[in-house]
Formats: structure tokens, sequence, C-alpha cells
């Protein structure tokens, strides 16, 4: 048996009992990444130099009786969104394709002080914003369960890296659902926190009362260890909760007790595929059979979360991405070029004598922006930025923007009622199973609607989890999702875990051919 | 012409609070570093870092705001103006909107040259905001570029913004002095215009009549203000500016409405051309999209917070006069030169005042010979030679006739130079008591030694005694000039 | 109410974007579908809803005035796209 197939808790053990070292678990791991993630495509960029030398020092350290962190040699990969001072953070954008961070990320840093050995970072939609890793300026990432699907996003290299076992934990981000969705897209376990409950500085912003740092992993116990570390009050982050971070781990065999599960009964109607919806039916089933009481309950306005997340994420972000302007970091445009540009055009209209026209012209900062931005950013970025900006700008803020702040609440509001009644909700994680490359590039709101069964969780602020309940016929996983309400990640874990206790769909692998591609 | 229409004012006042690090990050608010060598992550706006509100500037921008007499919402929040400029590397400046930290306020002003009506200038709302960087322009070198410096960007301020009340250049000088004064009483900020740690812009329309009819000129926003002097000539400038354009404007009805329909212009004034100039701009400039920042928690503040801050106030320059005047009988005049000179100086005049047991006295040598000699030396209260104890000592030493008044300021300079106290000048300058018969004898005896002087005085010239008063001065330097005078003339009376 | 290529233009701008005509059309087409979805929240009673632009409700979060060494000048303008040693470059920035 290889290291490489030992869940990252087996890992950390035999690392514990000195039965292998960190260096031999960080080769095997470079080794599968070199034979099989050209397939793949979930490396943006593989640190094998750095990751060696830090597994030497976890072996070092272990060798001289030196303490060692809750991590201690345990491979882990990341999002490309999370500030790394060892190298670049690109966020699969042009626009920092060369941005080096002088600063960590503060889960980085704590997964750094854990003792991790980073082994790369990992693709994603550009600055997170998509479902399918699709809007990666740089590659494309495949679903490791059929190559011509997606893996889902915007973690979707996260997601790809652990179910094709290139790495036994990665660290995602979820903003309207975008670590839980390609975690059932790839089958494997994906957590977004309480908002609030993962520090957030280091985190490069999309939708910054959105956005939450979470784990990926095979199985819920690595997604529990994974979350110990990275979770915890950041005085660096105003919105981070300080609260004690339980040991979610060291729970976890404790089974839920009387457990109350709900079932959203606006959850199952049409687009709801049949497959999916046996596959999550099975689930819950199964978690009354373990002695949980199933209740329905009613989430009345789920189904405005969709347009309500479309309002508030792009808002935000269109102010966040607004930084990105060429001048103190990032991407900038050709100046030299730009100035002969507006010079052409402003001789073309004085020859024309158009007063209006000059009147209008761009200044030669204002044109350094917008060029600096278009090349800069990819379609859906824009895309976003535009609709945020139209959505905070005079005369559209309080039908948009303030209104979608209100059903915000209204969101939330449904979700403390519902917990009035049981402890965890249970439901689909997407739709659908995934979908093939390229499929929805061209239908942005078909793209936005495969959000509807995650971003409430977002809005709402609570936790959630996916977990994989299934197959369809062809083979690809299917998720489910629980959550669960604030700062009870110990339960949803506790809750996840009792069924992957019963169940095997986790344990089961994608094929791989022996031989790397090429 | 002045009386063809009325100036109407309000200030809108950016003062930069003394914190030690940012309004957001850690890094040093001093003044004058090299460029870019106060920046960090967070307040270059580098990705992924967050905001944390600096405790000390919330609770001096409180304290102003409890000062200029505001109210205190219990909810208050930051949101983001969002506009692009260089020297704002986030992309939008973290302010304040429809719930400000403070609101509804005012400010007294008065003059003591009575050119104004004393009036309370109300006050609209004083937010936190922070600072943008620094651009820098280099025309001399002809090249393309424009430098930015980021030492700035995040330096915490309070913008305070007036209603508009004021009707004269000197009713806004005397606003901005006022506001300068107790921003500097309760500590809060250094007030330096050349620094940049007080700014002002101006909004300036006329109201006038016109047939009849209250017409009100279109308002102008006047940027570029860098010293006092500086707002009372743009204001002056622009009401005559905007007087000369009205009339252009006037007739007939259709060009006077669509003059009166002008929106708010900016215009930045020009100190060495003495004028203020158009400012260009584009119509989308002003969509400023404002949003909650998700990053930064909302501040609530309770009442009782809020009355501790209001105890904790030291006494305000208003409150000042008002007991100068009271408690120590001294008029408009003399309290406003006091006061205006900084607590400091108040606080060593108290001491004299206290000290002596004479205020008038006090004041008459702290407002001329303590002021004089501060600003002969350009220094200040603190590195003053005599010690508000010692020039008690001083005036009670006039008062108790220990020391002629004739002699004081040699006394006073004697204790200026090396620090003594008055009895130590007294002895030094050999200054004792001559008693009255010693000083008749030495009149005597000039009055024999001067028949001539005697002759004009008999003939009604009593101005020719002064010849005698430096001759006694000569024999004997304690004798009291008037009372020399006085004996002479007593005696020649007499007929001696 | 529909989206004009003209409020796309505005936009653009606001938001600093250069869009090509392509860009453009695309762009109005496809802002114009999603702001018609985003109109159904106009459906929802939100009379006397509190907005929520927050997902947990702290307040008060101050860190102490304390000043923190900042970056050395070269690392802070390293990431520069231009720079001349001492601050960043950017095309004239005039009249203000
Ligand atoms: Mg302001
Ligand atoms: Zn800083």
């Amino acid at each position: 048996m290889s290291l490489a197939d030992l869940t990252a808790s087996e890992l950390l053990d035999t690392l514990g009992r000195g039965e292998a070292s960190a260096v031999e678990a960080a080769r095997e791991y470079l080794a599968l990444i070199e034979q099989r993630d050209g397939d793949i495509g979930s490396y943006l960029r593989v640190d094998a130099e750095g990751a060696l030398a830090q597994a030497a020092e976890v072996d070092r350290k272990r060798e001289a009786g030196e303490e060692l962190g809750p991590l201690a040699g345990l491979p882990v990969a990341v999002k490309d969104v999370l500030c790394d001072s060892a190298g670049a953070t690109t966020c699969a954008s042009r626009m920092l394709e060369q941005f080096h961070p002088p600063y960590d990320a503060t889960v980085v840093a704590k997964l750094k002080a854990a003792d991790a050995v980073l082994l790369g970072r990992l693709n994603m939609d550009e600055f997170a914003m998509g479902g399918s890793t699709e809007n990666s300026a740089f590659q494309v990432t495949r679903n490791p369960w059929d190559r011509g699907r997606t893996p889902g996003g915007s973690s979707g290299g996260s997601a790809a890296c652990v179910a094709a076992g290139l790495a036994p934990l990665a660290v995602g981000t979820d903003t309207g659902g975008s670590i839980r969705q390609p975690a059932g897209l790839c089958g494997v376990v994906g957590l977004k926190p309480t908002y609030g409950r993962v520090s957030r500085y280091g985190l490069v912003a999309f939708a910054s009362s959105l956005d939450q740092v979470g784990p990926m992993a095979r199985t819920v116990r690595d997604a529990a260890l994974l979350l110990e570390a990275i979770a915890g009050h950041d005085p660096h982050d105003a919105t981070s909760l300080e609260e004690p971070v339980p040991q979610y781990a060291a729970t976890l065999d404790k089974p839920l007790e009387g457990l109350r599960l709900g079932v959203v009964k606006e959850h199952y109607g049409a687009g709801l595929d049949g497959e999916v919806e046996s596959a999550v039916r099975a689930a819950i089933a199964q978690y009354e059979s373990l002695g949980a009481e199933v209740r329905e309950i009613s989430l009345p306005h789920s189904k405005y979360a969709v347009a309500t997340y479309y309002v508030i994420a792009p808002s935000e972000a269109s102010s966040n991405l607004a930084r990105y302007d060429g001048v103190h970091y990032g991407y900038r445009t050709d100046q030299t070029k730009m100035v002969a540009e507006l010079a052409a055009e402003r001789k073309a209209l004085s020859d024309a004598g158009d007063e209006a026209g000059l009147a209008q012209l761009d200044t030669a900062l204002v044109r350094m922006y917008r060029k600096t931005r278009a090349e800069g950013f990819g379609p859906e970025v824009k895309r976003r930025i535009m609709l945020g900006t139209y959505a905070l700008s005079a005369g559209y803020y309080d039908a948009y923007y303030l209104k979608a702040l209100k059903v915000r609440r209204l969101i939330r509001q449904d979700f403390d009622a519902a917990f009035e009644q049981v402890d965890l909700i249970a439901s689909p994680v997407t739709a659908a199973p995934a979908f093939k490359l390229g499929e929805m590039v061209d239908d942005p709101l078909a793209m936005y609607l495969v959000d509807l069964y995650t971003v409430s969780a977002n809005l709402a602020g609570i936790p959630g989890i996916s977990v994989p309940c299934g197959f369809n016929t062809a083979g690809l996983p299917i998720g489910l999702q629980l959550l669960a309400p604030p700062l009870k990640e110990a339960r949803l874990l506790r809750g996840a875990h009792m069924y992957q206790q019963a169940t095997d769909w986790h344990q089961r692998r994608p094929a791989f051919s022996a031989t790397p591609s090429e | 012409m002045s009386n063809a229409y009325t100036t109407v004012i309000g200030l809108e006042v950016h003062v930069q609070l003394a914190t030690h690090s940012k309004l957001f990050c850690r890094c040093s608010t001093q003044f004058g570093a090299e460029p870019n060598t106060q920046t960090c992550p967070v307040c270059i706006g580098m990705p992924g870092t967050l905001p944390v509100m600096n405790r000390q500037a919330y609770q001096l921008a409180l304290r102003t705001a409890v000062a200029l007499n505001c109210d205190i919402p219990e909810f208050t929040k930051w949101d983001r103006k969002q506009y692009y400029y260089p020297d704002l590397p986030k992309g939008y400046q973290i302010s304040q909107y429809d719930l400000p930290m403070s609101d509804d306020g005012f400010l007294e002003i008065a003059d003591a040259k009575d050119r104004f009506e004393p009036k309370r200038v109300r006050i609209i709302r004083a937010h936190l905001e922070e600072d943008a960087g620094k651009s820098i322009h280099d025309e001399a070198a002809g090249k393309a570029d424009s430098e930015i410096d980021l030492n700035r960007t995040g330096t915490p301020l309070l913008e305070i913004v007036s209603q508009p009340d004021m009707r004269s250049a000197a009713e806004a000088r005397a606003y901005l002095e006022e506001m300068k004064l107790l921003l500097t009483y309760i500590g809060v900020s250094d007030c330096n215009m050349q620094e940049g740690s007080l700014r002002c812009d101006a909004n300036v329309n006329l109201h006038l009549d016109h047939e009849g009819e209250s017409i009100a000129t279109p308002i102008v926003e006047i940027k570029n203000l860098n010293s006092f002097r500086a707002v009372e000539r743009a204001i002056e400038y622009e009401a005559a500016r905007q007087y000369k354009e009205w009339q252009e404007n006037s007739e007939p009805p259709k060009a006077r409405q669509k003059y009166l329909a002008r929106p708010k212009q900016t215009r930045g004034w020009d100190d060495a051309a003495g004028v203020t100039r158009a400012q260009r701009e584009k119509e989308e400039s002003s969509d400023y999209r404002y949003f909650p920042d998700p990053d930064l928690a909302p501040v609530i503040t309770k009442g009782d917070e809020v009355q501790a801050v209001r105890e904790a106030l030291p006494e305000l320059p208003a409150a000042l006069r008002e007991r100068l005047g009271e408690d120590y009988g001294l008029g408009t005049y003399d309290a406003d030169v006091l006061v205006n000179q900084g607590r400091a100086l108040v606080d060593y005049y108290l001491a004299v005042a206290d000290g002596s047991g004479d205020p008038k006295a006090a004041c008459n040598w702290v407002t001329q010979d303590v002021l004089r000699v501060l600003k002969d030396q350009e220094s200040t209260i603190d590195q003053f030679g005599v010690s508000a104890e010692n020039l008690a000592g001083l005036v009670k030493a006039i008062d108790d006739g220990q020391l002629p008044s004739s002699r004081a300021r040699e006394a006073f300079e004697v204790m200026l130079a090396d620090g003594s106290a008055v009895d130590a000048a007294i002895t030094k300058l050999g200054i004792e008591q001559v008693d009255e018969s010693a000083l008749e004898d030495l009149c005597r005896e000039l009055l024999a030694a001067n028949p001539k002087i005697v002759a004009d005085v008999q003939d009604g010239k009593q101005q020719a005694v002064g010849a005698l008063i430096g001759q006694a001065k000569k024999k004997n330097p304690n004798a009291d000039p008037a009372l020399v005078r006085q004996i002479c003339l007593k005696l020649i009376g007499e007929g001696v | 109410m529909s989206l004009t290529r003209q409020d796309v233009e505005k936009v653009a701008l606001l938001a600093r974007l250069q869009l090509t005509d392509d860009e453009l059309a695309t762009m109005t087409d496809q802002l114009a579908q999603i702001v018609d979805y985003v109109d159904q929240l106009a459906e929802v009673d939100t009379d006397g809803v509190e907005p929520m632009a927050h997902a947990v409700e702290v307040a008060n979060v101050f860190a102490a005035d304390e000043v923190r060494p900042s970056l050395p000048r070269e690392a802070a303008l390293a990431n520069g796209p231009r720079t001349n040693g001492r601050g960043y470059l950017v095309p004239a920035v005039l009249g203000d």
C-alpha cells in the first residue's frame, strides 16, 4: 500500500509512528502529480523544492524531538487565492500573474505553523468567479471521473486534486458554493465554515461578506483535521469571530443522538435531476435507519437566494476588484502603445472637428485604467464587475443592492426558524452531476442557477458540508449537502461522519492509467 | 454693491487626527518621511488585506464630535466611496455615508473687532474617514508621468461639514480659527495647515433679490485652499465673480433660468493669481456607489460612553473666555487674546492672576510684556524664562509697594535674563524704598540748585518740573518719579 | 426595466473597463438577461426588514494605536508595474 492511498489522518499516524518520513510522503505525492496531473490540470504551480525542504525540516524536528504542529508532514495543496509570500498568488488571472505578496494569508501562516508540507497552488475560476474552473486564465481542470467534464468551481483545482489523489488535503474557498459544489461534482468532502470562523486575511477578496476558506479532503475526519488547523480568531480580520475552536476531530466519533434532520420542501421541484434526487433521498433514508428523525421544513425565501446572491456578490466584487488598476501591483497595459493609440484617436476627432467626441475622450490615466482592466480580466470577471457596478450605481442602489440585503435577512430568518425545529438540514449540492466542459460558457445565467442549493448558506453565514452520496449511471459522483446553525461545525462534521461510517461512497477512486500521459 | 447680495458660505473641513498609527493599519502617520516608506500591504491595498479600525482614531473623532455639540447616534457604520485615482490604492475610500458617527452640532463664533454679530454656525455632520496619498507631478522635469506617494494613505481624518450659515469671508475665517482653536484645546489634532493636518473646501453662492423674487445662484465648491488667508481671499473673489456672472446672465428670463439651473461646479483656488478656475469634471465622476464596507464591523456607542467623553473634555475656548470675563473681570478683547494663544498661555495667565490676586495687572503683563518677548524670541510659553509664580510675585510686589512700578520693567528684564524671583531682582537692582522725608530733602536740594525751573513753574509752566525728575533719578535711582514730581510741585507751591 | 447599450457604456466607464463593440453587444444581452432574472426580488415584501450587510453581527472591533514597522520601500514598490525607486509612476495626473 502506498502512502498516497492513506487518508490524511492515517498518514499523520503513520508519520507519527515513524513508519514513514515526511520526505517520503512528499516524494510520493510529487511523483503522482507528475504522473497524473497532466490529464487533470489541478495544479497551477507545483513547488517540489519548497515541499521537500519543508518535509525535510519536519523530519529533522521529529528526529530532534522538537515540538511538531498538528499537521506535521502532511502534504496540503492550496487554492491560488490565498496569499503566500513564498511565490506568486495569481487567482488564475492575468491581472496577478506577476504578483508576489510580501505576506502570508493567515490560513497559509497557520498551515506553515502546523508543519504542513505545501505542495503547490491549485487552479480555480479567475478570482473565484465561476462554477466550472473554466474561467481560469491559465488552464482547464478536468473532472477525474470524466475528463470531458468540469470538476466544478471555483475551487475546481482543489476538488480535482483531492479526487485524483494528488494531495490528501486541499484548501478551497466558498463564496456561493465554491467548495461544496466542486466537492460534490468530484466525489470528495468539502466544508464551508461559518462566516468568520476562518480568517479571511490574505484571501484575495471576491465578495467579502460571503467569502470563507474551508477544507477539502477524502473523508470527513480529514476535513475536521484541516479545519481545526486553520480556524480561529484573527485580529487582522475584523469579521473573524472571537470563539474558541472546538476539537473537531476528537469529537467526531460521538454519534448524534436523536438527530433531527430537516428536508426542505422547496428543494425538490422541477430541474432536479432524477438520479441526484434518488441518491439524496437514499442518503436521507440512511440517516433514518441510523436513528435520525426526518422532518420536512420550509425555507420560503430560498427561491430568491440566487437572485439575491447575484446582486450582493457582484456588487462587492465590483468594489473589491477596483484595486486592480495597474498602478501599485499587477498587470499594466503597454503604456507606449496606449499613449500612441490615444493620440491617434485625438487627431482623428480633431481632424473631423468632433468637439463632443474630444470632450468625451479618455484622459491618458483613464485610458490606462480601462485598457489594463480590459486586458487583465477575463469575460466572467468583467461581467460581474459590470453587474455589480450597475447594481450600486445612482438610481439602482435601492432597487437592487439594498433590496437584496433585505431579502438576505429574510433568508437568514428562514434558517433561524428552521433550526428551531431541526439540528441539520439535508439537501442536494447541485441539481445535476458534473456537466460537460464548454457546455455552459455562453449562458452565464444557466451557470449561475447551478448555485441554487449552495448560495443560501453564504448569504446566511451558516456552515455547510458536501459529502459523496452516490454515483449516477454514467459513474459521476453525487453530493449530499448538510447545513448547520452558525458555529455548529462540530455537529455538522459529526453528522457527516456518521453517514460516512455507514457508507463507502467516499472510498471509491477514479481510474488512472499506470503510465504518465504524454 | 455689498447690499446687492448676500454671500452664503458653508465649509467642509478635513482634520487629521493625532494618532500614532493609521486608521486601518499600524503604519506611522509621522509627517515628512521619504516617499513610500510608511506603507504596508494593508494601506497599499494589496489583495486579501483587511482593515482593522484604530481605537484611538475613533476616540479622538468622538471627542471632537462631542466638543462640537453633535449628537452621537448609537449605531454607526463604514461605507466605501468608490472612485479611481492613483493615490487611492483600493479604488475606494473608506468613509461614512448615510449613518455618520455624529450629526447636528454647532460652533459659536464672534469677532473681537465687531465686524459681525456673534453667531452659531450649525454643523451638519462630522465623520471619520481615511486620507488618500499624494500625486506629485514633476513639471520641471517635463515628464509625462506623475509619481505616487502612499505615506499619507490611510491617515485618519475627521470631515466636519457646516451648514451654509456664514455670510462673509470674515465669518468663514472666524469659523476656521475657532475650529482650529477648539481642536487644539481638546488635543485631537495639531491642525498644521502646511502639513495638511487641516484642510478646507468652501461652498459659496449668492442670495439676492431680483424684482421681488429671491434668487440663489448655483453653488460653487472651492478647492485647494491652503491657508486661512486663502479661504478669505477666495470667498471674496468668488462672491464678486458670481455676482458678475449673475449680472451677465440675469436677462432675458430664459438665460436666467438656464443659469440658475446649472449644477454645482468645482473650482480651484490659484493663490498666486488670486482667482478661482473651473475644474474639468466628467458627469459620471460623482457616482460614488457608496455601500457598507463588508470588512468593517459597525460601532455601537452607548449614551453613557458619550457622557463619559463629555465629562472628560477639557474646558473649551468659549467657556474659558466666559470664565475670564466673569471670574477675572477681563474684557472681551483681553479674554480673546489670551484664549486664542492656546491653553498653555491661559494656564500661565491663570497662575499669575491667582498667585498675585490682581487679574487685571496679570493680564496686562501677560498680554503685553510676555507676548512681546515670546514674539521676539519666536518661542512658546513653556520655554518662557519667567515662571508664572515669579511673575505673580512681581505683580504682587508692585501692588504691595515693595517694587515701584517705575522700576518693574527693569526687574522683569532681570528675572527674564536669569530666571530669578522678584526679591532677588530687587536686590540685584538695589531697589529700596526711599522714605518720604529723604525724598523731600533731595527735592529741596534740587530746587535750590535750579532757580530757573522754580521760576518757570511759578510762571505756570508746570512741565518744567520734568527736568528735575531726571536729576533726582541720577542722584538716587530708587526715587519714584511721580513722587518727586508731586513733592517738587508741593514745595514750589509752598514758596520754598 | 431593460438595460440599454448606453447604460452598459456608462457602466463600463464607471467600472474603468474598455469594451469592444462586440463585447458591448454581448454584455448588453447578458446583463439584460441577468437583470431581468434579478428583478424578481421586487416581488418580495421587505417592508420593515433591516438590510443585512454582514453575515455575522459583530460590532466595535478595534486595534490599539501602536506603530508597527512598515514595509521597506523596495518591498513596497517591488510589485509596481512602473516605479522610479521612490514612487509609483502613472500617466500624468494633471489639474487634479
Ligand atoms: Mg470626505
Ligand atoms: Zn500601512
